[in-house]
């Protein structure tokens, strides 16, 4: 057990944790930050994807311990009120269907536009490799190509 | 035809007085569209589906569980349309369960809109009716004179104009209307339209709470330990290190399980973990080489007699002079249904009553499961839906709200009990692993004369006795058979759909090419074989089967050369009284590697009520189908799951995803179901596709085994 300064979503947070816990649930159960999702617990699914600085990160696998200090941000830090272009682009083209994976998937793709604004098919293919069960894929590459215009 | 309709009876319209039911609502004015007023409001219902504030608010109530499919927009959509308001000054709500005011409450068999369809449009003409009545009490004029506009009621004559939330209070004291007319089918304005999903910003930010994501003042985290293979039980448990783990408060056995409860997620599951437990052995613990030789051998013995269809007689067409008989062998794997959001649930279980609440597909059955198990009357088991993270009929299954339920009450406290990955995919209700042996006979006029389905498989039968070409072949015999196993099955996805559409799709289209035929000629002509003349029952429209064949072969310029590198591979499949047909297209790339490159998709699911959420779910369903055809497979070592994470079990990612160009055929019919239709035909199309390009059969699932593809 130790105390541990975590700076998320741009607050200030001293959670009590072991510092081994992986940040997702430190996130989830501590500070009470939801919308970041648990889907395998081993860094495959992509679905527990936040931001250290500006790099896509599976929380559930990085123990809590090596972000401390460092600038993290999960999806309600994203916008207030769901306006990041990204955001917007996943309502025009009303990508969810269950809805569940999508908090990482526009985590991902957030990182992936701030590296490349305009990128090819080919890229977006390689960064995108999160699962979404439902298979909304081919409508989040259209998100993220109008979102590309739009950032 | 299945399709259900109910009528309304008027036990449907109990009106709810303001502070009943519905009760009293703090509002708030979200919604400028709706005339602006200050301040609180009443809610009231109108009925079931219908709550209007006096404020002018309006909000309609979605009854059925959300999986993603849909429902909790389209469901509503249908409500909008006839109470005559604007779509994008509506709030819907999640009902929780209550079958006395929403009879079926359910997400399963592709049901809810084919279920709903008069009965909710209905709910909206009712209420709309009533809001009329009252306007026309107010003026003093013929209810007939008077017509709504997008959340008000008109009186041309006058030009008077009063919105609903003016006129609610009194129109929740008028009789209700047993006879209010809803609209024809060409004066929809929202029904039909492209509109997206109901939840979308709070799933965008974060903002919506899963069941995964409940937390409550008391409540403890919760993880099972359960029998590592299938058949076991518990014999004994040391549980020293568990309880040294931090955060870990209580261990308790639970039947043939160990519950770990505690502060938080993380905590309980390492402590789950560091349970030492010992499992011994039931009678059988078979692994999946078991079951395939067994399936084998079984399909290649005589039938065991009692077939679920004859028609005519198979034997006697194989031996009729001039024919060719074919034959051929088709396996499935299990599979795991994979939900991204893992099976969880939160119940508090209470001297006065138990509260579930969390992702479930069958809620009523799931209360009166849980009330016997508690040994309380079924109105004190009290539960809500949370949208799901995915159900695929997983979630049809309570096995884990059952597990909470006895957490929870052996533990005393209220619980959110979590399963992880590894829980989740190790812990069964697999979609059943079948064998499947078909036989054909096409006589010397080229005419398909028999077809023969012998299959066995770890479910109570692995056949579809009206699935095509039943219905249109004047020799027919299905025989299906089950092996019992400790392996628990469900329904995934498209219930034996899934897997036999690529059995039949597959085996169709090598009789067609054995015979030197077009496998969508050989369709069509077969098609009319049925139309013409007809043997036994016929589930399926044979026209509109064609329709969606000839479309999706239009659309993908079907015979035509596209290079010489792209081939292309057709299947169809009718399910839940839908019908749909997808050419799948395959390039060879230089390295003789295939790619999948398009799918194109034709549908007749009859009226399509949310264009956006109708090509979404069948997006998905082509997605999905491809998925699981292509990539992954459990298999089990006595007993025991060899892959329980996706490390090891391999699911489709965005750079394996083909284009995908969908239609859906425009008519009159009243809607069919469309959450599941879209998957069968997926894998055989594929499968056809690889043959057209590289003269292998695949007759087992996933493909990826067979080296063909990238």
């Amino acid at each position: 057990m130790a105390t541990l300064k975590l700076t998320v979503n741009r607050k200030e947070y001293e959670v009590d944790a072991d510092p081994q816990m992986p940040l997702l649930w430190v996130l989830r159960d501590f500070i009470g930050l939801t919308g970041t999702k648990f889907g395998c617990g081993i860094a495959q699914c992509g679905a527990c994807t936040v931001h250290v600085g500006d790099a896509a990160v599976r929380s559930c696998s990085i123990p809590v311990e090596s972000v401390v200090n460092q600038p993290i941000t999960t999806i309600e830090g994203l916008s207030d009120d769901g306006s990041h272009p990204v955001q917007q682009a996943w309502e025009t083209i009303d990508v969810p269907q269950c809805g569940y994976c999508q908090a990482g998937q526009i985590m991902t793709a957030v990182a992936l536009l701030k590296q490349n604004p305009n990128p090819t098919d080919e890229d977006i293919n390689a960064s995108m490799t999160n699962i979404c069960r439902c298979g909304t894929y081919n409508r989040i590459k259209k998100a993220i190509r109008l979102a590309a215009e739009e950032v | 035809m299945n399709t259900q309709q109910h009528t309304v009876s008027r036990r449907d319209f109990i009106r709810i007085s303001a502070f009943a039911g519905g009760g009293l609502v703090l509002g708030f004015n979200l919604f400028s569209s709706c005339s602006p007023q200050q301040g609180e409001g009443v809610i009231y219902d109108l009925n079931a589906f219908v709550k209007i504030d006096t404020n002018g608010a309006i909000t309609l109530m979605n009854p059925n569980p959300e999986i993603g499919q849909g429902v909790k927009t389209a469901l509503p959509m249908l409500v909008a349309e006839e109470l005559d308001v604007d779509w994008k000054a509506v709030k819907v709500e999640q009902a929780g369960l209550d079958t006395e005011k929403y009879r079926r409450q359910i997400a399963g068999g592709s049901g809810s809109i084919r279920d709903s369809w008069e009965s909710f449009r209905k709910a909206g003409a009712t209420a709309r009716q009533m809001l009329i009545n009252a306007a026309a009490a107010t003026w003093g004029v013929a209810p007939e004179s008077c017509t709504t506009e997008k959340g008000q009621v008109v009186h041309a004559d006058s030009g008077k104009k009063l919105g609903y939330g003016k006129l609610v209070e009194q129109a929740a004291t008028m009789e209700v209307p047993a006879d209010a007319a809803v609209k024809s089918i060409t004066s929809f304005a929202i029904i039909g339209q492209w509109i997206p999903n109901v939840d979308n910003r709070a799933i965008v930010t974060g903002q919506y709470k899963y069941g995964i994501d409940t937390k409550r003042e008391g409540m403890k985290y919760a993880a099972l330990v359960r029998p590592p293979a299938f058949g076991q039980t518990l014999k004994s448990y040391d549980d020293t290190e568990a309880m040294q783990q931090q955060g870990v408060e209580k261990v308790l056995r639970i039947d043939n399980k160990i519950a770990v409860l505690g502060r938080s997620t993380w905590e309980v599951m390492q402590g789950a973990k560091k349970i030492k437990a010992e499992w011994e052995d039931g009678p059988t613990m078979e692994s999946t080489a078991d079951y395939l030789r067994n399936f084998r051998e079984t399909v290649a013995k005589r039938p065991a007699g009692n077939p679920q269809r004859k028609d005519g007689d198979v034997q006697r067409a194989y031996q009729s002079g001039g024919t060719k008989v074919f034959e051929a062998v088709y396996e499935a794997p299990f599979l795991a249904h994979n939900t991204m959001e893992p099976m969880n649930f939160f119940a508090d279980v209470r001297a006065d009553g138990v509260e579930l609440y969390g992702p479930i597909q069958t809620p009523e059955r799931t209360r009166t499961t849980v009330a016997k198990l508690v040994d309380m009357p079924e109105e004190k088991v009290t539960v809500m839906m949370t949208r799901m993270g995915g159900g695929f009929g997983r979630r049809l299954m309570s096995d884990f709200v059952e597990e909470a339920t006895l957490v929870s009450k052996a533990a005393g406290v209220p619980v959110n009990l979590i399963w992880s990955r590894e829980d989740d995919m190790g812990g069964g209700y697999y979609r059943p692993m079948c064998t499947y042996r078909y036989k054909a006979a096409v006589d010397a006029d080229g005419r398909l004369t028999a077809w023969q389905h012998q299959s066995v498989g770890t479910t109570g039968s692995p056949a579809r006795a009206g699935s095509f070409p039943a219905g249109a072949v004047p020799n027919l015999q299905v025989d299906a058979q089950e092996y019992k196993t400790p392996v628990t099955t469900a329904p995934w996805r498209g219930p034996i759909h899934n897997f036999i559409a690529f059995s039949e799709q597959s085996f169709f289209d090598e009789v067609a090419h054995a015979v030197g035929k077009d496998p969508v000629a050989f369709r069509l002509e077969v098609l009319d074989q049925a139309k013409q003349q007809p043997t036994g029952e016929l589930e399926y429209d044979p026209d509109r089967f064609a329709g969606v064949i000839k479309k999706a072969a239009e659309m993908a310029g079907w015979g035509a050369s596209k290079g010489p590198n792209i081939f292309q591979g057709i299947a169809a499949q009718y399910s839940f009284n839908s019908y749909v047909a997808q050419v799948a297209e395959v390039e060879k790339r230089d390295d003789g590697k295939l790619k999948i490159k398009k799918i194109y998709c034709a549908v007749d699911c009859g009226i399509v009520v949310n264009k956006s959420g109708a090509e979404n779910v069948v997006e998905g369903g082509i997605i999905d189908g491809i998925g699981h055809a292509m990539y992954p497979e459990l298999t089990l070592t006595r007993g025991k799951p060899d892959q329980v994470n996706f490390n090891t079990y391999r699911m489709i990612r965005m750079a394996e995803v083909p284009e995908i160009d969908i239609q859906f055929i425009e008519n009159d019919i009243a809607p069919t179901g469309l959450g599941e239709p879209g998957l069968p035909p997926a894998g055989p199309a594929v499968a056809n596709a690889a043959f057209a390009a590289t003269g292998v059969r695949l007759r087992t699932q996933p493909f990826i085994k067979s080296g063909l593809f990238a």
